[in-house]
Parts: C-alpha cells; structure tokens; sequence
C-alpha cells in the first residue's frame, strides 16, 4: 500500500535537467549503436534473464539514455550476456554489448575515471 | 470549341492539374487568390524526405505552365457559383464572370493555428515557434538563434499539434509532421552540432518511401533523441527558456526538461477557401471539413456535384508526392467527365 501523509515522497518525475549522462556518453562512444533503439521491447520479450527475473533490458537503456545512473545500479548485473537480444533488434542494436560497457562505465565512475 | 475547365487554387495541385488538362486540348482557366502560384510550397526551403530544394518543385510546375497554355486570373475571389444546365457559371467580383464544364477544386490546406493550443505556449512564450516558423528561419540562411537571441543547445519538437486530438476537434494524423520533425531535426542538427534534439512523439508514423530510413539516419547519423510523451502543457523560466512536461511513457514516469527553443509541428486543416467553395457548391464534407469524394475507394477526386472534381489537400492531408498523384487522377475523372466515357457510369454493387 503507497504511503501518503506523514512522509516525504522522492519525486518520481525525471528531470531531465539533472541528468548524469557519464554512462550515456560512455555507451555511445563506445557501442553507437545505442543511438539506434526504437524501444520496440524485442530484446526484452527474447530476453534469458528477463523471463525469470524483474530484469528489463528495454528499461535499462531508457534509464541510460534519461541519465538516471542511480536506477541503473546492479541492474546490468543481472544479464546473462546471451546475446538473444542482439539477434533478435530490427535495429542491429548491440544490447549485449551495451550491458558490458554498461558495467564498465560504472566501474569507471566507481573509481573516479568518468 | 475546347471545352472549358475551371481550377481553383494555383498551388501544386492546380498548377499540375492545369498543365495535364491543357495537354490533353482542354482551355483551362486557374482561378487563384493571391499574386503568385505555388501556394505554401513557396515556404518550404528543403523538402522531406530526399531534402531537395522546394523551389525545384516550383520551377517544375511552372515549366509545364510554360509547355502549356494555361489562363491565370491572379487575386481573384469568387462570388457566386451558378449552374446553367450542364455548365457552371463562375461569378467573380467586378461583375466578371467565367463559364466552365467542369470545375477542379484544389483550395488546399491552412496550417494549424498553434494559439489554439494555449497550453503549449504559442504566441505567449516567445521562444516557442512552429515548424512553418523554422522554416522561415532556415530560409534566412544566418546562424540559428532564438527568438530571444541565443543559439540554442536543446531544442524540442512537439508532434501532433492540431492533429489527433479531440481538444481542438481534429481527429485525424496530418501525414506530413512526423517526418518533418525528422527533417527539421537533421537540419538544425548539421547547422548546430552540439544541440541537444529530442522529438516527443506519440507514434512516429514513417510510413512512406525513404521515411523509416530518414528516421533511422537521424538516429544514426545526427543523434536526434525520440521521447514517446505528449506534451501536456510548457512553461517559461525567468530566462525565457522552455519547460516541457510529458510522461516519459516508456518508463512509465513524469518527465520535465528545459529547452531553449520548441517547435511545434502544426498540422493540416482544411483551408478557409475550401470551406467557403464548399458552401458556394454544396459539396460534401467530411466531419473533418476536409471535401468528400461520393466513395472512398472507387471515386476519389468526384465531388457530389456533377461536373465538379476536386483534388490535394482540400480532401485531407497528403505530401507533396500524393498532391501529383492526386491531381493527376483528378484529370483522369475530369476527361472521363468531358469526353462522357461510358466508363463514367460504373456503379457500385453491394
């Protein structure tokens, strides 16, 4: 049950003015095919992970693309890097290599190198 | 004698018309409003979704009226319309009249009037323009600037305007925005490499030749960013700059972004001129006020009204590549009309 009343709510809006665009910019450089999604959900739908866990690859790179690093967090651990997903992109969107830059850039910022 | 055919409206339609009913030996007269031919394609510099040059298209259509003989009665309204027996008699003021056999109706399209939609801000915040008002900047050829003067390093594009919302009593999609969105994006990508784009978008309807394949260079090429959100209202910082509010539907969550500058992509209406030919002949219309052919499938181009035709946008929203077509299956009707083929009285069977 949502709780109203005597707590404070983060805000779920994206303000995207905010946005931490250190793992966009590190995906895009790094895998431009990033660029090419059209959020069709293929990926998703074919996905190993996906089918038995609350992993959503789809999500995942709309979380990049708005530069919501927090809500990525361990979300790209979850992939079993399969590669279905790439097989499946009417766009030829390297998703299992997006996930490995993913995790890379967070590595990155970890360490103070993005 | 030649048997005569009126066209209203000197814009592609009527221009193109006019040339093909001509070469076929009919005296075609162009009946149009303003001072010059070529309607709104006079406005658009680069055209989807090749970007060649709108005025290639115009130098094309008045090359055929060169080819062709073809009167043209500039700054005309008309008055009345009678019909004599089989002909029509074309009222103009000044007491001047025409006759015709036949009569083209090609009074086109207007563009959606942003002001209507006050939620987004047209008219009251100076840096939201439409897409017909980049045009105009891209026509100037200088460096890109807000109106308030800056170059801008986001921008947005509003898709839909006009179109496919009840609120404004416009139910239909205008064709021709989302790839103009595209176009427009491309182009003020090249002009501003380090712009931030996005386009809001409720579906991206790419569903022409080369369309799909524009929308993806975008992607590729230029970076151009899609947001699947309509935009629900804009407000303006103590900067003038934008604040755009759309639920970012492919995380299910509200989202809000400042922009320098955002265009609206204004779709297509009826035009003034179409509505008021339609009172003065009785045509059908559609609840859009777009004209009604007697049947969708079989008999485009053929108004209710006998010997009178009708051609483009004044019978909904199409690009420029339709309005040939259309104008020239509209010449295929009206020969049909004029020479009484007995293919003329074909019938539907139900």
């Amino acid at each position: 049950m949502s709780k109203f009343g005597f707590t404070i709510n983060k805000p779920r809006v994206i303000d995207y003015d905010l946005a931490d665009k250190r793992v966009l910019n590190y995906v895009l450089k790094n895998e431009p095919s990033f660029n090419l999604c059209i959020f069709c959900g293929s990926c998703t739908a074919t996905c190993s992970a996906g089918n038995f866990t609350d992993f959503n690859i789809r999500k995942l790179k709309m979380f990049i693309r708005r530069g919501l690093v927090e809500e990525i967090g361990t979300e790209a651990d979850k992939c079993m890097l399969c590669g279905k997903c790439f097989l499946v992109c009417p766009r030829g969107v390297n998703n299992r290599n997006i996930v490995l830059k993913v995790r890379e850039a967070l590595t990155k910022i970890e360490s103070h190198e993005l | 004698m030649n048997k005569k055919v009126v066209v209203i409206g000197g814009g592609i339609t009527g221009m193109e018309a006019s040339v093909q009913l001509s070469a076929l030996g009919y005296s075609v007269t162009i009946l149009e409003k303003e001072g010059q031919l070529g309607g709104h394609l006079k406005d658009w510099t680069v055209l989807f979704p090749n970007l060649r040059k709108g005025n290639e298209i115009v130098s094309f259509l008045e090359h055929g009226l060169e080819l062709q003989e073809v009167n043209i009665i500039y700054n005309s309204k008309i008055n009345e319309i009678k019909k004599i027996n089989k002909h029509y008699e074309i009222i103009l003021d000044k007491q001047k009249s025409i006759t015709a056999d036949a009569i083209l109706v090609a009074t086109g399209f207007d563009l959606f009037d942003a002001h209507r939609k006050e939620e987004f801000g047209y008219g009251i915040y100076e840096n939201v323009i439409t897409s017909y008002d980049l045009e105009k900047i891209f026509a100037q050829k200088g460096e890109i600037k807000t109106p308030s003067g800056i170059k801008p390093k986001r921008i947005g594009f509003i898709h839909c305007v006009g179109s496919r919302d009840e609120k404004v009593n416009n139910h239909y999609c205008s064709n021709v925005c989302c790839v103009t969105g595209v176009k427009q994006a491309m182009e003020l990508k090249t002009l501003i490499p380090d712009a931030e784009i996005f386009n809001f978008y409720m579906d991206m309807r790419m569903f022409d030749t080369h369309f799909e394949e524009l929308y993806l260079e975008s992607q590729k090429k230029y970076g151009i960013n899609f947001i699947r959100g309509r935009l629900s209202e804009a407000n303006e910082t103590i900067d003038k700059r934008i604040v755009i509010k759309v639920e970012d539907t492919l995380t299910s969550r509200p989202l809000k972004m400042t922009v320098d500058m955002m265009v609206l992509l204004v779709g297509m209406e009826p035009s003034k001129g179409t509505k008021e030919i339609a009172n003065l002949l009785n045509l059908k219309m559609r609840e859009s006020g777009f004209l009604k052919p007697e049947d969708d499938h079989t008999m485009s181009n053929v108004s209710n009204m006998a010997g009178v035709f009708f051609a483009g946008t004044c019978s909904g929203p199409m690009s420029i590549k339709y309005t040939f077509t259309d104008a020239r299956a509209a010449v295929t009707k009206i020969n049909c009309f004029l020479k009484e083929y007995e293919l003329q009285n074909r019938i539907l069977v139900n």
